[in-house]
């Protein structure tokens, strides 16, 4: 090869340099950091999240925190003590003529599904896990409101308690209805919105209904 | 060393092509050329080691940071390449698998199969169900049935809720089972089941229906039952019953027969599948009235005095329950009149 004798190369050019390709903005370090906090760390942080989610269900704003980081806490600890609030509620003590537990938590995730898989086939664009959230998180008011009913009871089961316990139940109803209409019905076209908001309807009011007609043994 | 030495340079070459892929994130190719320097005898994996071993410290003197991450995976040797291999071929499984199942989840549990019956304005459901209640008249021209699953979904779900309410005033003891799963079995069970057993009376008669239609059909033929249960749930008057249930129900029943009839052809056929809708549907008010209603036993205490048993509703009772309301619902007609 009598044309690469003379090929030089001049010592100040500088053939070396790195290969590597450089890491993306996604490094498995990000990752690992949350694992190694302490564990008070990570508890607050998920309390801090569902307490604002609750604040956002009491005051609702259109704001899409709610929608964004979906989480499931809240709706468990609500549906869990709403079914526990609801027992121990029938007339007839070796029948079942109260709700049970196993039916609140069955009727209450079962419903919110159904309303979500309706938002989704009438062409929603939110997704399956943010719905299920906001409609779990909604349950709050009428919580409050089976607490109010509770406590009004152990003053006595009259007439006065009843209307009592029907402008609580009404009032919270109209306040849950309202809440989860404000997040879910953005989501559809504009002209379907009162297709969507119909199920949500019957679902909180089965929800109050069972409420209302408690009756503590 | 000498040969040690040569020989382990394209062999840390290979390395390097196949650890720099694994830390930028899991790419599939694997440089399998390279993989047979490893299967020598021990004396090149022992060179090899050391040498790799001495570059390693010479890496560290110089300070290079992107040294750090080739590191983990290089220095392991023969072992370390295979745990590579091991890894990538963990990996490359991981990824088919995922797409094998979303794929499988995709194709079966596709929700979008039932999105075109659910494609509907609030006023076209506002006309359906207002339409519900009107007969046609013209029976000799197939009638158009919309094959829509939206409407008779809400319905029945609106029907549960009564029910529920109904079962809850009149104090309805419901023995195996639950009030709730009481009511939306019924419920679901008639549409679902009425709707099949009359798609398949059409079948064999020979009409012109699909089973959505006939779903869609019998769903929006509730909406007279939820406005009958809806108003004598709150007001017991049975006279007023009666009129409902032959006004209200006999409307919505007359419509689906019409439908059912400009569907058919054959007088025989008409009769059977009119006959049976018709039967079934009116029964099933009937049903739903009796079973979890309440009886007016005021009037039947006062009347009959306190030699009457108490009366206490199980929904499978019917014919105790018929006799029993039949018989107070002359005396409470009689009372009034």
């Amino acid at each position: 090869f009598p044309g690469l004798a003379d090929v030089s190369i001049s010592q100040d050019i500088p053939v070396e340099g790195e290969i590597t390709v450089p890491v993306g903005s996604h490094s498995p370090d990000e990752d690992y950091s949350t694992l190694d906090e302490p564990v008070k760390d990570t508890i607050m942080r998920d309390l801090k999240a569902v307490g604002k989610k609750f604040v956002h269900v009491m005051y609702p704003r259109k704001s899409s925190a709610l929608l964004r980081d979906w989480d499931l806490w809240g709706p468990l600890v609500l549906c869990v003590s709403l079914a526990l609030m609801l027992q121990g509620g029938s007339a007839d003590s070796k029948d079942d003529g109260g709700p049970q537990f196993a039916e609140v938590f069955v009727i209450i995730w079962f419903g919110a599904v159904v309303i979500t898989v309706n938002s989704k086939l009438l062409g929603g664009t939110i997704s399956f896990f943010q719905s299920l959230c906001v409609l779990g998180y909604c349950v709050l008011p009428l919580t409050v409101a089976m607490l109010v009913c509770r406590l009004v009871l152990l003053a006595g089961a009259g007439t006065v308690s009843f209307i009592i316990r029907l402008i609580v139940v009404g009032a919270m109803f109209g306040w849950s209805t309202l809440a989860s209409t404000a997040f879910l019905a953005d989501s559809q076209p504009p002209n379907r919105k009162a297709l969507v908001v119909y199920p949500i309807f019957l679902f909180y009011f089965v929800i109050s209904w069972m409420i209302l007609t408690f009756t503590p043994q | 060393a000498g040969p040690g030495a040569a020989g382990v340079g394209p062999g840390r070459a290979g390395v390097d092509a196949v650890s720099a892929p694994a830390q930028g994130g899991g790419s599939a190719v694997i440089d399998m050329e390279n993989m047979d320097d490893t299967s020598g005898s021990s004396f090149e994996d022992m060179g090899e080691m050391h040498q790799r071993m001495k570059e390693e410290e010479e890496e560290e003197a110089e300070g290079e940071a992107g040294a750090g991450e080739e590191e983990d995976g290089e220095f392991l040797g023969m072992k370390g390449l295979r745990g590579q291999l091991g890894r990538q071929v963990a990996d490359q499984m991981w990824q088919v698998g995922k797409r094998q199942a979303s794929r499988a989840f995709s194709l079966y549990a596709n929700i979008d199969i039932l999105r075109p019956y659910f494609d509907v304005e609030p006023v076209q459901v506002r006309a359906r169900l207002l339409e519900s209640m009107i007969p046609v008249k013209m029976i000799n021209f197939p009638q158009k049935i919309a094959g829509e699953l939206y409407g008779p979904l809400m319905l029945v779900f609106t029907l549960v809720a009564i029910l529920l309410h109904g079962m809850k005033t009149s104090d309805t003891i419901i023995r195996e089972g639950t009030l709730m799963g009481t009511a939306i079995g019924t419920c679901f069970g008639y549409w679902l089941g009425v709707s099949s057993f009359m798609y398949f009376l059409a079948y064999l008669c020979n009409a012109q229906i699909t089973m959505v239609q006939m779903l869609s059909l019998l769903g929006y033929g509730l909406f007279g039952h939820c406005i009958t249960l809806f108003v004598t749930y709150n007001i017991h008057f049975h006279s007023l019953f009666y009129i409902f249930w032959l006004v209200v129900g006999g409307l919505s029943t007359l419509r689906m027969v019409a439908v059912l009839v400009s569907r058919t052809v054959g007088h025989t056929q008409r009769l059977i599948l009119c006959g049976t809708l018709a039967a079934l549907h009116m029964l099933f008010l009937l049903y739903l009235h009796f079973a979890y209603h309440k009886v007016v036993e005021g009037i039947l205490d006062t009347l009959e005095g306190p030699n009457m048993p108490p009366f206490q509703r199980v929904a499978r009772d019917i014919p105790v329950v018929s006799n029993a309301v039949l018989n107070t619902t002359a005396k409470a007609i009689a009372l009034t009149l």
